[in-house]
């Protein structure tokens, strides 16, 4: 008989809800039982309120079991859970959950289906195909098939992929790169951990293609200290593709080369912005560079450089394989493709879901995160991470494309939803944003460097009723010269929470006035 | 007294560009933190000077000057663990341990840290302790961590 397949993520959130010692006792119970089972280390589902989420594999299909606890285990294996058999943690078919069967997913497609470090189930699972057909194609074919596919940057700027690659592919240079932007600091949001810890072999094609069509041979891949996991994960994943051939002196037998490393980041939220990153690659403070020259003519150690968040990258091999009509017809207006948003915070169903452009905050929330997680009403959702501009009810059903939101002052951005309920104080909210850009400010520009503390000091007098009028006004005003005077978006973008803050919530700041468009 | 650690790397690794950050991290996983005692000698090896040095060493909020405890306990303050409570996580173990955000308990045996996202944001508050990670933590389950960490040493 064969033995049954158990599936037990290794994700570091079903890791942190005690997914090991779930392993720890379906070890030790099998061996006590004289059972045969075969434990496989998936990624996540993305369905983190169920986590760990355990699968088995049978006849009808994978069927869930979650949140499971170690001490849940005997009393799955009495109710028969390797015959697929019901229990009070039952969920039935994956596939069939909802959440999951709702959603949309392009890039995310083997996340939770595969083992992360197995190159025979990722060749499995459509592997290698858009590599495989890029290395049939010409540089211009491949640039303009990205073009084409309407990709836009996903760690936030959303500005075409296709065009940066190009400008690279067309800048001569004896010595090009590419550099994976991993540095996911923005709360809220963690796809690209679950990317890279869960579909490692993803982001490596998507680099490699991204090599080939702008003639570079080297790439790094700059991943956050706080991600140990991610950074075991890519490191195993770039051995084994190394020893297999798809990275290194002769990709896939084509005499093409490209080399990959990872670097390990060390915990500066700045260095998310690309010229900071550079910066720290090459062994300085991350201080961000005045543009231009972009990085696509003089980036990683004066040298063109494609620079692209971890979710471009990763949606490359698909555009590759499928063709970029095919994901160009997902989406609404200039927004092409699918996003993965990242239900956080106070929410019930917290998860990612991977959704066309187009879907709006509302169905989020509800349709998907089932509201808030204290059963209270949400007051505040932000939006697009620490920079993005908090979203009132009234603007709920506002479509989540890159136009529509920036047309109400708000940002998509890397598609992080933190939801905040009744409970929270818009004004003390208003005042983090200003204290975290204080603290992580690069210090290279007036605006952020200094307005970042007196914000904090003015939101202090307004909460305190020390000259309220005149020190709102002067709010206003510094969030102006920050939004239009600072160099990046660090001190250039902290006004959007503050001001969307003080704007739809100006009770929490002991003040009446009309709602006005400031952005 | 660092130099064969440092030649160590540099000779596996290269001294050349952008080796100052994998250099670092390489000492203070095998130190625990960065001497300040060991800045001139990063310098000499890679051929830059000791300002540049500090400079990264106090810039990046990883890098420690200062040794740590026997344990570093790190509370996620960020946007969505605050919308679950992270604050007051944090006000139990500043008062549990004595000590403020970044200090080390009188003991020796904690250091308290706040950090800003530890990417567990689906399953907010996160803490990390030492290297594991603990998600949707309750101040009963903070208080049963400390008690451990009190029992081992």
């Amino acid at each position: 008989m064969n033995k049954v397949k158990v599936f037990i993520p290794r994700d570091s959130a079903a890791l942190a809800l005690g997914a090991d010692d779930v392993v720890a006792a379906f070890k030790k119970q099998v061996e006590i039982r004289g059972l045969s089972i075969e434990i496989v280390r998936n990624s996540s589902r993305g369905m983190f309120w169920l986590e760990p989420l355990i699968e088995i594999q049978t006849a009808e299909g994978r069927i869930a079991y979650g949140p499971v606890q170690a001490e849940d285990v005997g009393s799955l294996l009495d109710a028969g859970v390797l015959e697929g058999r019901r229990h009070p943690l039952h969920l039935g078919l994956t596939e069939q959950i909802p959440f999951l069967a709702k959603q949309e997913r392009l890039t995310f497609s083997r996340m939770g289906v595969t083992d992360p470090v197995s190159l025979t189930d990722y060749e499995m699972h459509s592997g290698w195909l858009g590599l495989r057909r890029a290395l049939t194609m010409d540089q211009d074919e491949i640039v303009k098939e990205i073009t084409d596919s309407g990709l836009r940057g996903r760690g936030g700027a959303a500005f075409p992929a296709g065009i940066k690659w190009r400008t690279v592919k067309n800048t001569p240079s004896d010595q090009k790169y590419i550099v994976c932007n991993a540095d996911e600091g923005d709360s809220g949001t963690y796809s690209d951990r679950m990317t890279m810890e869960g579909d490692p072999f993803m982001l490596i094609e998507g680099m490699v293609i991204a090599g080939i069509a702008v003639g570079a041979n080297k790439g790094f891949i700059y991943i956050r200290s706080e991600y140990p996991h991610a950074i075991e994960v890519m490191n195993e994943a770039i051995q084994i593709c190394i020893a297999h051939g798809y990275l290194g002196a002769d990709v896939c037998s084509s005499g093409k080369t490209f080399f990959l490393e990872v670097r390990k980041a060390a915990g500066s939220y700045v260095c998310g912005e690309e010229t900071a990153l550079l910066e720290s690659i090459e062994g300085k403070r991350g201080v961000v560079r005045a543009k231009p020259p972009l990085p696509a003519i003089e980036g990683l150690f004066g040298k063109p450089t494609v620079i692209n968040n971890v979710i471009t990258l990763a949606s490359v091999p698909i555009i590759m394989a499928k063709g970029a009509t095919f994901y160009k017809d997902y989406g609404v207006g200039r927004s092409h493709g699918t996003l993965p948003f990242q239900l956080a915070g106070n929410i019930k169903q917290g998860g990612l879901v991977e959704k066309a452009f187009g879907i709006t905050l509302r169905e989020l929330l509800f349709d998907f995160g089932a509201g808030s997680r204290s059963g209270r009403p949400i007051k505040a959702v932000q939006v697009g991470g620490p920079l993005g501009a908090y979203v009132p009810e009234t603007q709920w059903d506002v479509p989540l494309d890159y136009e529509a939101y920036a047309a109400i002052g708000a940002v998509v951005g890397h598609g992080g939803i933190v939801v905040h309920d009744d409970t929270c104080d818009m004004a003390k909210l208003a005042r983090y944003a200003m204290e975290f850009c204080a603290i992580e400010s690069c210090g290279k520009c007036t605006p952020c460097r200094i307005g970042s503390t007196r914000g904090v000091e003015v939101i202090d007098r307004i909460t305190s009723n020390q000259n309220k009028e005149q020190q709102v006004h002067l709010l206003r005003d510094l969030c102006s010269t920050m939004i239009s005077g600072s160099l990046c978006a660090m001190g250039g973008m902290t006004p959007y929470p503050v001001l969307s803050a003080l704007n739809h919530y100006p009770a929490d700041f002991g003040i009446e006035i009309q709602e006005q468009e400031i952005i | 007294m660092f130099q064969t650690l440092i030649k160590d790397f540099t000779e596996m690794h290269g001294a050349g560009n952008g080796t100052l950050l994998p250099l670092l991290h390489h000492m203070q996983e095998k130190i625990g933190h960065i001497p300040a005692a060991s800045v001139a000698d990063i310098a000499e090896e890679l051929n830059v000077s000791r300002a540049e040095v500090h400079g990264v060493i106090t810039y990046y909020h990883f890098f420690r000057s200062e040794p740590t405890g026997k344990h570093v306990l790190q509370i996620c303050r960020a946007e969505s663990c605050q919308a679950c409570g992270s604050e007051e996580l944090l006000q139990l173990a500043e008062q549990k341990l004595g000590c403020k955000s970044h200090q080390t308990s009188p003991s020796g045996l904690v250091t308290l840290e706040s950090v800003y996202c530890l990417g567990l944001c689906a399953t907010s508050p996160a803490i990390q302790v030492d290297e594991k990670l603990h998600a949707r933590v309750s101040a009963v389950q903070l208080k049963k961590i400390l008690g451990e960490l009190e029992s081992s040493s």
